[in-house]
Parts: structure tokens; C-alpha cells; sequence
């Protein structure tokens, strides 16, 4: 009646995948080593660093808390993603031209993480103070701990998206 | 780490999970933001999950007969943007902001914060200072459970092993009523280290029917009587003075410093309850 292991097929960045995951396979696991898309990493492993961040449905979640079997039917998007189709382009840049990186560890998760507020922002006709970039980006870790740049980047974007100039 | 294995089964209508969580060792899945990361450090290992997230009819909030009902799979995202809870359900349009990160709050749902009962949640503390109650489906059909009854001790609540928590009812909101939040936490997000969820009416220039729920400081999110009482006075200082809290040491804070940062919090929370905004 019940099985460790499931059929699914779900949509990765635009492609359809159908894959059989143990049911014990975290969304994260699968997309790293199932599938091989390892721009989003593997930190903490249980919700605190935001590492694995990804999109479903177009919300953003961890990757690590959300089960592969889970995703059956879902629309998936990573790191991979956003960046093949341009969607988040001025972000990278913005990133490479303030440094707001360092090691590079929690950069995708912070540009999923980024990405969806900018996006949301966007929609809302508004641009997000510093205070909600740190905000929206407080569940995702930098121990290089270069949050000043990151913030900086993803404001310059959030003004640069809304036709203003820094 | 990885989790151990076990069986996945998507359950399609509440009882069929109720029928299913009567096997050996299962557990249900809702938001699965607690319970996957403890699968992950194998602080649990259950044979079967049973994921409701395919049921239908959890995903609604609505007022029925002066309560504002929730339906457990409401996610804490879809709460904060509901236009119903911000009019109705004032004290959650408060807290919800301070649950886990934006990431979180898209998966993490009302009910399974509830029935996970953790001491240092915020919506436990909620239900009871807004006097809520708790929906359970089981085998013998629903019953309704006041918050009063339902925290029973650490994770601990008054669900029987086949219950399932299916909706948390709160009297909704009316023109006199006023409610005050606030938590200290080391990084905006994380658990609370103290936190306090209150809720009064107005009466006059004073307060009435006034309810503080403390979380972080203990076994549950606790209530503190006597303060009510001062509160209702107007009388601040004196509430902070007879603060009825012996918070246990923790990682994050010596039961002092908790105790101390309870009156802290204690003060922030009644100039809310006065000074509505």
C-alpha cells in the first residue's frame, strides 16, 4: 500500500523530468545528485543557512526541507534557471561589480532569495527599504559575512529595476 | 545528515489519514518545516509519512458565527497576506512576520505549528491569548479542544495518537479589542528566546479581559494571571514587578536574563495594549 520509493515527473527549469526518488530524498538531494544541478548547495540540512533555497510554484523554499516525492506535478526552478533564461542578469552583475561575494557558498541562495523580492516588489510598484532586504534575506547565512555588499547590490538592482539611479 | 527511510503515502481525504495514522510508527506531514529538519538529524525516524498537503478543504479562512476559522494547511504565507486575519485575527497579523524566514513561512502551516506544540513557537502563545480552539478529526469524527486544554507539555498536546488537527477557531476581532506582540530573538526569525502574545478589550481608557501568553519560557507557551490582573489596573510597573515566570536556563539565555527580558517585553507589549495605533 505504501512505498520508499516513487515515480514522479515534475517541471525543472522548463524541462519535464520523470525520475523514481526514495521517498527519504530531500528536494535538494534529488536536484544535486539525481539530476546533477549543483548550484544550489547543501549547508546546514535543516532550515537555518538558506543554501538550498530554490523556487516551487514560484514561491521560494529550502530545499532541504521539502521532500523530492513532494514535488511530483510541481514546477521547479533553481539557480540553473533563473540565470539560462536572464532573469535575474543585472543581480549577478551587480553582485560581481559591488563584491557582494566572497567564498560564493550562499550566493545562489541568496540570489533566489533576492530574486523573489525584488520580483515581489516589482509587482507592488514599490522599492524595498534596506531594512526589508535585510529582512527578507535573514534566513539566508554569508560566513564570510559580507552582508553590507549583498545588500547594497540587491538595493541598486531594487532602484535600478524601478527606474531610479543610485 | 539524511533521514532514515520510510514509506510516503499522499493521503487524499482526512480519513484516510486517519486510517493511515493508526499504523505503526506514522507520522503526518504537513509544512514539514520541523518535522523534515528532524528527519534530516534523525531526531525522528517514523516507517510512514503520511503527507495531507493533497487533502482538500484545509486551506481556508473564513468567519463563521464571530470565530475566525483556519483550516490547518493554511500556510504562514497565505495567512500573512489574508486581508481577513489582518482585520480579524490582528494579534497573527502581528506575529506572523516573526515566524522562521519568507522561505519558511511558504511551506511552514498554522495547524502543523500548533499541533507541534514547541515552547518557543509563536502561534501556540497566540491561540491562547486569544482564548482559541483547536478542531481534531480522529476516528470517531471531530471534537473541538479550548488552547487552554490543548498544550499539554514539551511538544506534548491533547491530540489522541489517530486525531488530527483539522482547523484553530479565534474570536474574531471586534472594535474594543486589542492586542500587543513582541519577541527578542538573536537574528529576526529565529526562534524567540522570550516572546509575549497579548490580547484585551478596551473599557473606557483602561483594559479588560486581559491575556498575556508568554513563549520561550518554559514547557509551553504560559499564561501569566496575576499580571493580567495589574495590567487591567493600568498598574505596569507592578505587573513587571509580579511577573510569575521561573524560566529554565536554555542555549540561548540563563533563566535570569529570560525573566529579566519577560519584563522587557512585558512593558513593550502593555503600551500596545493602551496606545492602540
Amino acid at each position: 500500500m505504501t512505498d520508499t520509493a516513487l515515480d514522479i515527473s515534475l517541471t525543472i527549469n522548463g524541462e519535464r523530468v520523470s525520475e523514481r526518488v526514495d521517498a527519504r530524498t530531500t528536494l535538494v538531494d534529488f536536484l544535486r545528485d539525481g539530476l546533477s544541478l549543483t548550484g544550489s548547495h547543501v549547508g546546514c540540512e535543516h532550515g537555518v543557512c538558506g543554501v538550498c533555497t530554490v523556487r516551487v510554484n514560484g514561491d521560494i523554499v529550502r530545499g532541504c526541507l521539502m521532500l523530492a516525492v513532494q514535488c511530483d506535478g510541481a514546477t521547479v526552478e533553481t539557480i540553473e534557471g533563473l540565470s539560462d533564461t536572464g532573469e535575474i542578469a543585472d543581480l549577478q552583475a551587480a553582485f560581481e561589480q559591488r563584491n557582494a561575494l566572497q567564498c560564493g557558498y550562499c550566493t545562489p541562495g541568496i540570489l533566489v532569495a533576492a530574486q523573489d523580492l525584488l520580483k515581489r516588489a516589482k509587482e507592488n510598484e514599490r522599492v524595498p527599504s534596506r531594512n526589508e532586504i535585510r529582512e527578507h534575506l535573514s534566513g539566508n547565512y554569508c560566513r564570510c559575512t559580507g552582508y553590507q555588499a549583498i545588500v547594497d547590490a540587491v538595493e541598486a538592482v531594487a532602484q535600478a529595476r524601478a527606474g531610479e539611479t543610485k | 545528515m539524511k533521514p532514515a527511510p520510510f514509506a510516503y503515502k499522499k493521503a487524499r481525504a482526512i480519513e484516510e489519514a486517519v486510517a493511515l495514522l493508526g499504523e505503526q510508527d506514522a507520522r503526518l506531514l504537513a509544512g514539514g518545516q520541523s518535522l523534515i529538519a528532524t528527519l534530516n538529524m534523525r531526531l525522528s525516524a517514523p516507517s510512514l509519512l503520511i503527507d495531507i498537503n493533497g487533502i482538500g478543504g484545509l486551506d481556508g479562512i473564513a468567519l463563521k458565527g464571530g470565530m475566525v476559522e483556519i483550516g490547518a494547511l493554511v500556510r504562514h504565507a497565505q495567512a500573512e497576506r489574508s486581508d481577513a486575519i489582518a482585520k480579524s485575527a490582528p494579534l497573527l497579523a502581528r506575529a506572523l512576520p516573526h515566524i522562521g524566514h519568507p522561505a519558511i513561512r511558504n511551506r511552514g502551516t498554522l495547524g502543523g505549528s500548533i499541533a507541534f506544540a514547541d515552547p518557543a513557537a509563536e502561534l501556540p502563545a497566540c491561540l491562547l491569548a486569544l482564548d482559541g480552539e483547536v478542531e481534531a478529526t480522529g476516528p470517531k469524527g471531530k471534537r473541538t479542544i479550548k488552547a487552554e486544554d490543548f498544550f499539554k507539555g514539551l511538544f506534548e498536546t491533547a491530540l489522541a495518537p489517530q486525531e488530527i488537527l483539522t482547523a484553530i477557531r479565534l474570536p474574531a476581532a471586534g472594535k474594543d479589542t486589542r492586542v500587543g506582540f513582541a519577541e527578542l530573538a538573536r537574528r529576526h526569525g529565529d526562534y524567540a528566546i522570550v516572546g509575549l502574545a497579548a490580547s484585551a478589550e478596551a473599557d473606557g481608557k483602561g483594559l479588560k479581559d486581559v491575556r498575556l501568553a508568554y513563549f520561550g519560557v518554559g514547557a509551553t507557551a504560559v499564561r501569566t494571571k496575576k499580571e493580567e490582573s495589574a495590567l487591567a489596573k493600568g498598574d505596569i510597573d507592578g505587573a513587571v514587578v509580579a511577573l510569575d515566570l521561573d524560566p529554565p536556563d536554555d542555549v540561548q539565555a540563563s533563566g535570569a536574563v529570560k525573566k529579566h527580558l519577560a519584563g522587557v517585553l512585558l512593558r513593550r507589549v502593555a503600551k500596545q495594549l493602551m496606545e492602540p495605533a
